[in-house]
Order: structure tokens, then sequence, then C-alpha cells
């Protein structure tokens, strides 16, 4: 489809700026940008704007935070704040307080991922695959290393093989059984994200091709609607993974829930 | 440099070797198939999404009684209930989504260039 290779202003900017130096480098690892590529893919552009518009933001509030008189945004940022940290207790349980920062920080990534699509000039990072798999590898790296640090590589591995009040002869039926589900967890986030943003990008932009006035934009309410629901599904699923991975033996829950839980 | 150091490093290594595959496939070339496999694959593309959607549409709605019947039965529950609905809707629609992906790639990527 051409109108899917839409320029935008702010790549071909930063494209401009940085390309060549960018170029060079990989040029020199071995990896060659082919002439008609950008250096840096549209993507990891808007990432980066993600990133520098947010690190921007939180510098100024900090430095307008206060403890006797709260500002109106300080009191929604504290509620927002306490709302996952809720969250995070009922499926973590005790230890949900150290999963705050990583938890909000994909989520806000994410939400403003999702919603740059719908503002012109600006495209979903979440819209590509490789935005939403490296989210998604992120946190299954994550879940696995805390759920080895609080308990131990062998007692963790233990629970892959044989979970807590099963005898121990089911092992071979649990562990490729257990393994595929924690492979399918990384497959379904990713592939979940990508298809609904990317999906939505596409139905908005045939509907811009067929009728540009004012057909699109009960979709692009859906689209606000759909963004919203995927991120908070992208950390609620997060949650319940860490809550599976961290839980110790003396409360745990059903194991039977979490494999049920899956795609 | 602790066990936890090199846990971590271990595990991220073996993240990035699972996708390492996916450069294999840049060198494939693609040979020109028939028409006759491209109309196939457009037909099966929008019979394969009808199929999903319904089934996605029947599972859902059987979710979606049983949660709005249980906050009938117990409306002090309601929040509790409504956060397992919107997660169980969340993952029946990401099959169907799994299935939109397929059809998109079908209509739109086209991996059989005629």
């Amino acid at each position: 489809m051409e109108k899917l290779e839409h320029e935008l202003w702010i790549v071909q900017a930063v494209n401009a700026a940085f390309g060549p130096a960018v170029r060079a480098v990989l040029r020199a690892l071995g990896r060659p940008v082919p002439e008609g590529a950008h250096a840096i893919p549209d993507y990891l552009v808007m990432s980066a704007l993600i990133v520098v518009a947010w690190i921007a933001v939180c510098l100024w509030l900090r430095s307008r935070l206060s403890v006797e008189r709260p500002g109106r945004l300080q009191i929604l940022i504290e509620d927002g704040l306490s709302l996952m940290q809720s969250m995070i207790n009922d499926y973590v349980g005790h230890k949900g307080p150290r999963y705050l920062a990583i938890v909000t920080t994909m989520f806000v990534f994410i939400l403003t991922g999702n919603l740059m699509g719908l503002v012109p000039g600006l495209k979903s990072p979440t819209g590509n695959i490789n935005v939403t798999l490296g989210c998604a590898l992120t946190v299954a790296v994550y879940y696995h290393v805390e759920g080895i640090k609080e308990q131990g590589l062998g007692s963790y591995l233990k629970h892959f093989a044989a979970p807590p009040g099963a005898p121990l002869f089911i092992a071979p039926i649990m562990l490729p059984i257990e393994i595929i589900s924690h492979l399918s967890r990384v497959l379904s986030l990713s592939l979940r994200l990508f298809g609904n943003i990317f999906g939505e990008e596409l139905v908005i932009l045939i509907l811009f091709s067929i009728i540009p006035f004012l057909v699109p934009v009960p979709m692009m309410f859906l689209g606000i609607i759909t963004a919203s629901l995927q991120a908070f599904i992208f950390v609620l699923l997060t949650t319940i993974y860490l809550g599976g991975a961290v839980a110790t033996e003396h409360e745990h829950h059903e194991h039977g829930e979490m494999v049920a839980g899956e795609v | 440099m602790s066990k936890r150091f090199f846990v971590s490093v271990g595990l991220i290594v073996l993240a990035i070797g699972f996708v390492s595959p996916l450069h294999a496939q840049e060198a494939a070339a693609r040979a020109a198939t028939s028409t006759e496999v491209v109309r196939w694959s457009i037909i099966t593309a929008g019979f394969a999404l009808a199929i999903a959607a319904a089934f996605g549409a029947i599972s859902q709605a059987k979710g979606l009684s049983a949660a709005v019947e249980g906050i009938a039965r117990n409306p002090s529950a309601a929040g509790e209930i409504r956060g397992n609905l919107i997660l169980g809707l969340v993952l029946i629609e990401s099959l169907v989504i799994y299935v939109l992906l397929i059809s998109l790639i079908l209509f739109f990527v086209k991996p059989f260039p005629v």
C-alpha cells in the first residue's frame, strides 16, 4: 500500500541530523543500511521521542512537588500511583511495592505509544512488532529473574516440574507444558499489543483513503479506547506473571489459576 | 558480579537467541506463485476472519452474561467481577486478533506475489 510509507517530518529531521553518523557506525559493524531506507527507523524515533518527552515532564514535575501544599496535578498523580499499587498488591501480595516502578513505566510508555498514533504527524511505535516484542521480552526476562531472586534457582525450576501439592511423577508431563506456556506468554503479549494497534492504524488509514471527511472519527474514538485498554491489559498480565513467579510456599495461589489464564 | 548478574545476562542472551532465527527469512527468495493460489489465499483470509469473529463474539457473550448475572446477584462484588471480566474478554479477543493479523498479512503484505 503506497500510503503506508507516508513520510513524517520528525523522522526526516532526526535522520537528517543523526543519520550519517548512525550509517557510519552500522557500516563499521558490518550491517550497512540500504540506500533508500532511513538509518534510524521511524519506530525508534518515536520511542526516543516518548522517552525524552516523559523525562522532561518528570523533571519539570519534580521541581514542583511539595508535601504541605500539593497541587492538583500532584494529587492526581498520587491517586494514579496508588491505584497501580493496589492492583500490584492484589496479585503479588506483600512484596508489591518494589515492582511499582517498572510496571508504571511500562504502562506509561505503552499508553503514550498507543495514543501517539492518533496525533497527526506522529506514529505509534507500538504498531511495530519490534517494539512490542521488546516490551514482551523485557517483561519475560524480568519476571524470570525476579522469580529466581525470590525463590532461588533450584526451587524456581522445581515449580516448573511439579506445582506444589502435586506428586513428583507428573513432572515429565508438566515440564513441556509449562515451558510452552511460558513461551506462549511472550508471544501473546507481543502479538496482542501489536495486532490491536497496527490493526487500528490500518483501519483508520483505509477509511481515510476512502472518505477522509468525518467517517474516520468514530474509529479514532475506538482507537482511544483500545489504546488505553491494551496498555492496562499489558501491565495487568505483567503483574499476574510477576505474582506467579515470586509467590513463595506459604502464600502460593492455586497453580492451576496461572496455567488456565493462558492464551 | 554475583550469581544474580550471570543469571540475568544468561536469560537475556537466551531471549536474543529466540529472535535470531528471524534473520534467516530475509534471504529466502520469492518465487512467483499462480494467481489461483493468490485468490484462494484471499478467500481463505476472509473466511478465517468471519469464523474467528463469530466464535469470538459467542464466547465473549457467554462470559459477559455470566459476569452481569454475577453482579446482579452480588452487587458489592461488582469491582472484582468487572476486573475479571475485562481480563477474560481481552484474552479471548487476542485470539481473534491473531487471525486478523494473518488476514492482514495475506491481504496487504502479500507474501505470495503474482
